[in-house]
């Protein structure tokens, strides 16, 4: 690296790789992946996503935030020597030597339709809008499948009961990307499921906090208005000196 | 040469640092650096990337000639458009809509929903996406939504923190309905189902941000943005309004009198477009985080590449503080598979400390985010006080392990299930060891300009999410972008709905626009080959790329 560039040189030229894509040329350590079989010989220190821009890929499907929220990028693959299938999102996976691998960017879905304001909180909720989570054998590829490391069956199973805390809370961290419903031997559809737990539980299990309610209802009646009127109307001064007064609460 | 070997994912060099930091924790645990005085951030600012010397130019057309901004932003505004009159046949339109919402993340799902609620039939609404609907930089957000409900916090409080934070230069109206509606979303949210971190006794659990005075944050875990993105969408299909994916827009269409009357999607596998004719348009397209201004990783989803902000100025909208871009302080600098990636406010907030290469606590960990991140720049560029890694970034650490010596064990399992899977991926533990963080790009803080309505200067074209600009001024608060979007999506769903039901315009459609925007380039003397919107980044390899040819054309 040049001393004489400026600190904004110096700190865009050490990420340059992550901003405008990776030169072989600095490069030390390859791999070989095979995408949807065919080889490509690509840096070893990549993600699946990465790798696959390195090698000439373009995304349009099969990715979307990059960062292991969204679950678009959900692949399948099988590493050399090895029985095992496995999953994971694309995005947060490391290439390894001899991997085989395929995206999955959709899943076909049915999702149920519903008014979650009338739903009843029962424990057949769940049941009148999925009776086909019924047909679950328990035999837990859903959450061999998961790149969440959810237990998914067993949100499943608490879904079933009507337990929605254990499904909800089990579930939480579900980026929907559909692994689960895809290899799913009784054809479940667990994301969609999971989804009417999380808001019945979100929407009947705890109530809403008086100071909310009351805060709300001070809003409807104007209350602050003067005080809002007047402050918008602050001069640049005025608000500098009330920003530097305002109290900080207490830790 | 072997691969580096690596103990708990960190080489041996970098091991030696964490030491140091071990052995400072407990003395540190106690101690927190004191905030900087109004002077000393002033200071420190000057290294921020928006102030330091370089990287801008002056903009040379449209209503915001003269207006100082980034390269990179005025690189697109400055290009010529995808497509002109010719390229189309805009005597049949393909969808006919009253409204039509381009862009599905928290902002333009909210705007449908609140349409229909207003009393626009599910029908008469379309939501277009580039990508997949949600995604967006909306289902990334982890830390959370700014209200102002607890009995000693006030609106008032809420919009001198936003003020302050925004260095006052934020628009007083629509400051004023985002912490008016605040706690309304809140309670919208609640009845949609969202599920909201709770005490024991069924109140919030509310958070510090970066530069709030009192604790004004809500949270779903670290997935706030997820959570609150999935039961709105949830509820978006359950009314089965109808939507159109890998569908971006490539310019919007006028009647040639300032007035939008619909836009042109494109087919993103096949090529194909189609004509969509609108009484009224909701440009939801988010930020520029891919445009990687200065050279900086970024934390934003791979479509932030400010498609809204170049179509509505082709159209004649007018902008606002486009000089300002907000760099998070915190994104991972280490491991080179996670460079950028977010790592939540919220860790400051639960007692994370930033610690220099030596373990030294050297900044209040809760300053706003440009003075915070200019800190980091200080410590690694000026002080040479930063950790190298192995490809050559440098960075702070974030010690996360005073988070469970302060809340407990099990606490960051608990708050942060998002993070530690991220560094469990690559074999780093952070409830014991450190996290090497630098700043990241994060936010377009200005944009689109609009009213407390989100309606902009033109006809038939409201703004709604990080696409607009005025709330946040020079610099957003962190918990203001999740609100943002959800308090203009709101508004911009019932003010469409008002305006459709009570006019009915002449809708013509045309490209005038761009014509008239090409002459203006031209009259600039800009010469280029660069168009624009760009749609998607372009991260393919070099080798490759060079050897590319396109035979079926």
């Amino acid at each position: 690296m040049n001393k004489k560039m400026n600190i904004m040189d110096r700190i865009a030229d050490s990420a340059k790789s992550v901003t405008t894509g990776v030169d072989a040329k600095d490069i030390e350590h390859w791999v070989t992946i095979y995408v949807m079989g065919r080889a490509y010989e690509v840096p070893a220190d990549l993600t699946i996503l990465t790798a696959m821009e390195f090698a000439g890929y373009k995304f349009v499907r099969g990715v979307g935030c990059r960062q292991g929220f969204c679950g678009a990028c959900s692949t399948v693959y099988r590493n050399k020597g090895d029985y095992k299938l496995q999953a994971g999102m694309a995005c947060q996976t490391r290439v390894e030597d001899g991997m085989y691998l395929v995206q999955i960017p959709f899943v076909p879905a049915e999702k149920a339709i519903y008014d979650i304001a009338k739903e009843s909180y029962d424990v057949n909720a769940i049941l009148k809008h999925y009776p086909e989570i019924a047909r679950c054998v328990s035999c837990n590829t859903c959450t061999k499948a998961c790149p969440q490391d959810l237990e998914v069956m067993d949100y499943v199973q608490a879904a079933l009961k009507g337990d929605f805390k254990k499904a909800a809370e089990e579930s939480f961290d579900c980026i929907q990307c559909g692994l689960c419903a895809a290899r799913c031997p009784s054809e479940l559809v667990q994301y969609h499921i999971a989804q009417l737990a999380r808001r019945m539980y979100g929407r009947y299990e705890f109530p809403e906090p008086g100071y909310l309610k009351k805060r709300v209802k001070e809003i409807d009646k104007g209350e602050f208005n003067k005080e809002m009127e007047k402050i918008m109307k602050a001069s640049k001064k005025e608000l500098v000196k009330l920003y530097a007064e305002r109290e900080r609460e207490s830790d | 040469m072997a691969e580096m070997k690596l103990i708990g994912g960190y080489p041996e060099y970098m091991r030696k640092s964490i030491k140091k930091v071990e052995q400072t924790r407990m003395k540190r645990k106690d101690y927190t650096p004191p905030a900087f005085t109004p002077e000393e951030q002033k200071e420190v600012l000057q290294l921020h990337p928006d102030f330091a010397p370089g990287g801008k130019r002056k903009l040379s057309i449209g209503p915001n000639k003269g207006d100082i901004g980034p390269i990179e932003v005025l690189d697109l505004l400055e290009a010529y458009p995808l497509i002109e009159e010719k390229d189309v046949d805009l005597s049949n339109a393909d969808f006919n809509t009253e409204i039509l919402i381009i862009g599905g993340g928290l902002a333009g799902t909210t705007a449908a929903i609140w349409a229909n609620e207003s009393g626009i039939k599910t029908k008469d609404i379309l939501l277009a996406n580039k990508l997949r609907h949600g995604d967006a930089n909306s289902i990334m957000a982890e830390g959370g939504t700014q209200a102002a409900d607890r009995p000693n916090d006030s609106l008032l409080r809420h919009y001198l923190d936003t003020m302050g934070g925004g260095h006052y230069a934020n628009k007083p109206d629509v400051l004023n309905a985002l912490v008016n509606d605040a706690p309304f979303i809140m309670q919208w949210l609640l009845k949609l189902g969202a599920i909201i971190d709770r005490e024991e006794n069924g109140d919030f659990v509310e958070k510090w941000g970066g530069g709030t005075s009192v604790r004004r944050l809500h949270s779903c875990r670290d997935y706030t943005g997820l959570e609150e993105f999935r039961v709105i969408r949830d509820e978006f299909r359950n009314r089965e309004i109808p939507c159109i994916e890998h569908y971006p827009a490539v310019e919007l269409l006028t009647d040639g009198k300032g007035r939008v009357t619909g836009a042109v999607l494109w087919n993103i596998e096949t090529g194909e477009y189609k004509i969509v004719k609108a009484k009224a348009t909701i440009l939801a397209t988010g930020g520029f985080g891919r445009l990687h201004i200065r050279g900086f990783p970024t934390t934003n989803h791979y479509g932030a590449t400010c498609d809204g902000v170049v179509l509505a100025y082709h159209a004649g909208a007018k902008l606002r503080d486009i000089d300002t871009v907000q760099y998070h302080p915190t994104g991972a600098a280490y491991p080179i598979q996670i460079i950028g990636y977010l790592l939540t406010e919220k860790l400051r907030s639960s007692g994370a400390q930033p610690v220099n290469k030596d373990g030294e606590a050297f900044v209040f960990p809760l300053e706003p985010r440009d003075v915070e991140a200019s800190s980091f720049i200080k410590e690694c560029y000026v002080k040479e006080k930063g950790i190298t890694t192995p490809t050559g970034l440098r960075g702070i650490w974030l010690d996360t392990p005073l988070i469970e010596i302060k809340n407990g064990d099990g606490y960051i399992d608990k708050a942060f299930p998002g993070m530690r899977r991220m560094y469990n991926r690559f074999d780093i533990d952070m409830r014991k060891d450190p996290v090497l963080v630098f700043p990241t790009l994060h936010y377009q803080n200005g944009g689109v300009e609009t009213d407390p309505w989100g309606k902009t200067s033109l006809h038939g074209l409201w703004v709604a999410g990080e696409v607009s600009g005025g709330v946040h001024g020079k610099n957003r608060l962190m918990g203001n972008s999740t609100l943002d979007t959800m308090v203009f999506g709101r508004r911009a769903g019932i003010s469409t709905a008002e305006y459709v039901k009570n006019n009915n315009p002449t809708l013509k459609l045309t490209l005038e626009h761009t014509k008239k925007y090409i002459k203006q380039l031209k009259d600039a003397g800009i010469k280029t080959d660069r168009r624009a919107p760009i749609l998607l980044p372009d991260y393919r390899g070099k080798a490759a790329l060079s050897r590319m040819i396109d035979v079926f054309q």
